[in-house]
């Protein structure tokens, strides 16, 4: 073909550039082509897995004191306080072997003041933290966003007075309400849960507002209008499915909320109460022996840091995919 | 004819941004002339380059910028009188900030909503560069800032000289751009869209201001647009910006009335006329190249009716048509098939060039 | 502004006198026996009751007890310090918190003003990376595992600092507390302060500033600095807040005599001292509200946008 002829048989209608791509495939790929995001999401990724079955393959219970009878004097003898070991590495490592009565025994975090496994308690208090967080933040979801979106969808009255409440409520500390709780509930997990449902669902709601607010002007809800779709309708099922992009968002920082707030919590008594146990009342029973077993306090710091690190992570990495900043040239 | 005063001359600029998603070469060559007096209006889509260009031509590129290649030279009479040139390439940020920004090139911005300082009042806005340039003292600079304020035609300027941004309106606003500008009396000024953002009535305001300060001071301007009307309006040459490349210059008759390069065909296809009977306006098929990747040939050939095969081989060099007037496109090549601009916009640039002359 | 000040104000004052109200509703209707150190008769105690005026309609009661704690009489506690009046527990409580989380405040907003701004001078060089890892580990960790971190390095192990809080050795004994208590401010200050600057770098206006001849000390300090603290006072309100919710525990630990180890006793002992929880809630209650006004106030005073309400404005 000689070069000065003219190209035939092209479609130059075709964007080659801007090809349609689908929503949320460009929020996922987005999310992944970071580190931060992919690192925040192995990490809770591997604390979900262990906080699963982690307990289970320990080979003990998160309340049961590892003991052995002497066989010279036939008494037991409890494993009480004993630091970290794994016989078979210890031996690989080339070491003296463990002379005690545990000797084959395996505890890698140790154990407690009681004789309990700290990797079994460690790993169940993960997953009674995560199970309190996941639980409290889903109900809040759900009150949050029909708040919200109710609020946001019929404005003026109703709105006004809905919003005047989110403000009283929102001024009330946290602390308060908690020692308020306290007068009516049983110290332990209830008081725990309820104290996260009355606080963390006015940032859901108020998210979902604002979404409402933006979509409710957009012309699809127009046109349901017109087609005859009634309020319910419009609310949960035209504007719902566009709020869960901010609302994942909100989510992924609510959990480290709760998991911090259960841990302090915990931490100062009106937690999680014996012989259940979270990462708050372990990082609690850690500074309690501190100057016994100071091994003791650090696993339940290390897995709220991570818990903390892994969803803020995910957070921020989705808070970008969902809207991607334009760079600067 | 007395020898003409080059103040600015951009050779070969090559430009690239490092970014998250690669680096996007976004200038690719560029060279740009302008002489002292004249105004050259840079015209193209957005993302083709134009306001890199005159942003490197600052010293206010973005510090994931990478220059690649190229000379910026500006030509300014120096504190002692005489004239100096300077490769603003270069020099350090410092040294530009000093002796060029605001002295001898100035700059007025697209959306004069977000380019003043919210925090300031705007008689300190105006006063900051008088008092850094020109060394006169607070008092003096308040008096000529107030001036300056008269001569963009806003009233009550000392009133107005205690008031935050915010209590003025667009076009107010973009006088006050303007004014500081002019705070020093430059020998350039760069508009970078300088009406985009404006309502239309007000837009013709500012082009006018624009044009009268630059006749009773006698500075060179370079706008940056994507408007036709305002290049026709304003300017003396014109330089078509495609992809990161010049790819037509020319006088602005020759622009308008026999241009030579298939997409200036389509950008003025493209522009609204009232007398025209088509019921549709014609659109360019397509959007700009993405810079990210290298191309190889002509960039705008994807979107071009009249691309020939050698177009996706080769970038077609810069064809003279006239002294003034060339081209970057291989139907200019002798060897090329004879290619006229499409019937439907001869007709209309006759019809035009018969308005401007009746 | 005026106008908006005492809107401001007066929406500050009914908010928190509703929640006062409802405090003293839920504590006065809580099921129980207000005096139960004390054995007494079914008559006895309605007797009690009569001249406590316990049986007078909750809005008179209500009445009766905010006339008292306006005057700065909040009762006694029920269990709690053997019923000393609350007012002159709450008093020396009140200057140990203040004091130590009122260094912590000032310390992490200074230091974290003074990291934001080095991270964003030096942008994506170390002390960015630094201030980027710093406020990473500010979020992650709560501030009694760093003072438990301090306190067992510190004053356990190098015994340098006090190992409890000792009011005779008070610039001593403060260190450990106030430094762990303000990382989470300093971390989230110099995180908010690092990247307010960096988006203001980029804004039209600093590009214009730039485009005038501005450079180095003067575009900063003028242009770039004033831009971007203003939007710091408003992180700050939460930030009070978190540090004192984060004195609670901190309090409780180094063994400091404050108002947040008051709630903790109050709630966390054997009985609940329910006048401490009602005094203690309308403090908080107002701290936290006071907080929130004072920075909403503090924005409005710097920003001139909402100082200066947009008149005069005409088109051309």
């Amino acid at each position: 073909m000689n070069d000065f002829e003219f190209l035939k048989n092209r479609n130059l209608q075709t964007d080659r550039n801007f090809a349609s791509q689908p929503y949320w495939a460009g929020v996922f790929k987005r999310f992944f082509a970071k580190k931060r995001p992919v690192i925040g999401l192995m990490i809770v990724s591997v604390i979900l897995l262990l906080a699963v079955i982690g307990p289970m393959v320990s080979g003990y219970s998160y309340r049961e004191i590892s003991s052995v009878i002497n066989p010279e004097t036939g008494k037991q003898v409890v494993a009480r306080g004993i630091s970290p070991r794994i016989p078979w590495l210890h031996s690989l490592l080339g070491k003296e072997p463990y002379t005690d009565f545990f000797a084959e025994k395996t505890f890698l975090f140790g154990t407690d003041d009681l004789g309990r496994d700290l990797w079994t308690r460690t790993w169940y208090g993960a997953r009674v933290s995560l199970l309190i967080a996941f639980v409290t933040i889903f109900i809040d979801v759900i009150i949050g966003m029909t708040f919200g979106l109710i609020s946001g969808y019929f404005g003026g009255v109703v709105d006004a007075i809905m919003q005047r409440f989110v403000e009283v409520a929102n001024s009330v500390p946290r602390l308060v309400i908690v020692s308020v709780l306290a007068i009516f509930m049983p110290k332990g997990i209830g008081l725990v849960i309820v104290a996260l449902l009355l606080t963390e669902w006015i940032g859901m709601s108020k998210i979902a507002r604002a979404e409402m607010l933006k979509i409710k002007e957009l012309e699809y809800i127009l046109a349901s209008r017109t087609l005859g779709a009634g309020n319910f309708n419009i609310i949960f099922k035209d504007v719902l499915p566009n709020t869960i992009g901010p609302i994942i968002t909100q989510v992924m920082f609510s959990i480290p909320t709760a998991i911090f707030t259960e841990a302090f919590l915990s931490f100062v008594g009106v937690g999680i109460m014996l012989p259940q146990c979270s990462v708050g009342s372990l990082i609690e029973d850690g500074f309690n022996n501190i100057t016994t077993l100071p091994y003791q306090i650090i696993p339940p710091i290390l897995v709220l840091a991570f818990m903390m690190l892994g969803f803020n992570f995910i957070g921020d990495g989705l808070r970008e995919a969902l809207a991607p900043k334009l760079e600067d040239m | 004819m007395e020898e003409k005063d080059k103040i600015l001359d951009i050779k070969n600029l090559d430009v690239s941004f490092r970014t998250s998603a690669g680096t996007v070469h976004a200038l690719r060559g560029v060279n740009i002339d302008l002489y002292r007096g004249e105004t050259v209006a840079i015209v193209g889509e957005s993302g083709s380059g134009k306001s890199v260009s005159m942003k490197a031509a600052m010293g206010l590129l973005a510090p994931n910028a990478t220059v690649n290649d190229g000379q910026i030279l500006f030509r300014f009479k120096n504190s002692s009188g005489e004239i100096e040139e300077a490769d603003i390439l270069k020099k350090d940020k410092k040294w530009i900030r000093r002796n060029i920004n605001g002295k001898h090139m100035a700059m007025v911005f697209q959306d004069p909503m977000t380019s003043l300082d919210p925090t300031m009042p705007i008689g300190r806005q105006i006063t900051e560069g008088i008092i850094a340039h020109l060394g006169l003292s607070k008092k003096e600079a308040w008096e000529k800032a107030r001036d300056l304020l008269l001569e963009v035609g806003i009233t009550d300027a000392e009133k107005r000289m205690h008031h935050y941004p915010h209590q003025l309106s667009g076009g107010m606003r973009q006088r006050v751009v303007i004014a500081i500008a002019l705070s020093c009396d430059p020998d350039l000024l760069i508009c970078d869209e300088p009406t985009t953002a404006l309502d239309v009535t007000i837009q013709a305001m500012i082009l006018d201001l624009i044009m009268k300060v630059q006749k009773t001071r006698g500075i060179s301007v370079i706008y940056i647009t994507h408007d036709l009307g305002v290049v026709a309006k304003v300017a003396d040459y014109v330089n078509v910006m495609y992809a990161g490349k010049i790819v037509e210059v020319g006088n602005v008759n020759e622009i308008f009335y026999e241009p030579a390069h298939p997409y200036t065909w389509g950008l003025l296809s493209a522009m609204p006329d009232l007398s025209t009977d088509d019921v549709r306006l014609y659109t360019i098929p397509g959007s700009p190249p993405n810079l990210l990747h290298e191309m190889p040939g002509d960039a705008f050939a994807a979107r071009n009716p009249y691309a020939l095969a050698i177009d996706e081989k080769e970038h077609p060099p810069m064809f003279k048509i006239t002294e003034t007037h060339s081209a970057a496109t291989w139907l200019l090549d002798p060897r090329a098939p004879k290619v006229e601009m499409p019937a439907e916009l001869k007709a209309r640039l006759e019809r035009m060039r018969r308005e401007a002359q009746g | 502004m005026k106008r908006y000040v005492i809107k401001r104000v007066l929406s500050a004052l009914l908010t928190l006198l509703l929640i006062t109200f409802l405090l003293f509703l839920l504590v006065r209707i809580m099921p129980g026996n207000p005096f139960p150190s004390e054995r007494m008769t079914a008559e006895a105690i309605e007797k009690k009751r009569a001249e406590m005026g316990l049986n007078d309609p909750i809005l008179v009661q209500f009445f009766h007890y905010m006339s008292k704690v306006l005057k700065g009489d909040f009762g006694k506690g029920t269990s709690l310090y053997y019923g000393a009046p609350i007012h002159t527990v709450l008093k020396k409580c009140l200057s140990n918190s203040f004091k130590i989380g009122g260094i912590a405040i000032l310390l992490g907003t200074f230091v974290g003003l003074l990291l934001g701004i080095v991270a964003a001078l030096n942008r994506d060089r170390f002390w960015d990376v630094f201030c980027s890892v710093f406020s990473i580990l500010g979020v992650c960790v709560p501030a009694y595992v760093f003072l438990i971190f301090l306190q067992y390095t510190f004053s356990y192990k190098l015994t340098l600092l006090p190992y409890f809080f000792d009011s005779t050795d008070f610039l001593r004994s403060t260190i450990i507390p106030s430094v762990s208590m303000s990382l989470f401010t300093m971390s989230t200050v110099a995180r908010f302060t690092r990247n307010e600057m960096v988006e203001v770098s980029d804004s039209d206006y600093v590009l214009l500033a730039e485009a005038k001849g501005m450079y180095g000390a003067k575009l900063i300090t003028r242009h770039v600095l004033r831009n971007a603290l203003i939007p710091v006072v408003t992180v700050l309100a939460p930030l009070v807040v978190d540090l004192l919710t984060g004195a609670l525990v901190v309090e409780k630990i180094y063994g400091i005599q404050g108002i947040g180890k008051l709630m903790v006793d109050a709630i966390s002992g054997e009985g609940i001292d329910y006048n401490y929880v009602l005094a203690l809630g309308i403090l908080y209650s107002a701290m936290y509200i006071g907080i929130m006004l004072v920075v909403d106030l503090l924005y409005g005073l710097l920003d001139p946008r909402i100082r200066i309400s947009a008149k005069g404005g005409d088109n051309g």
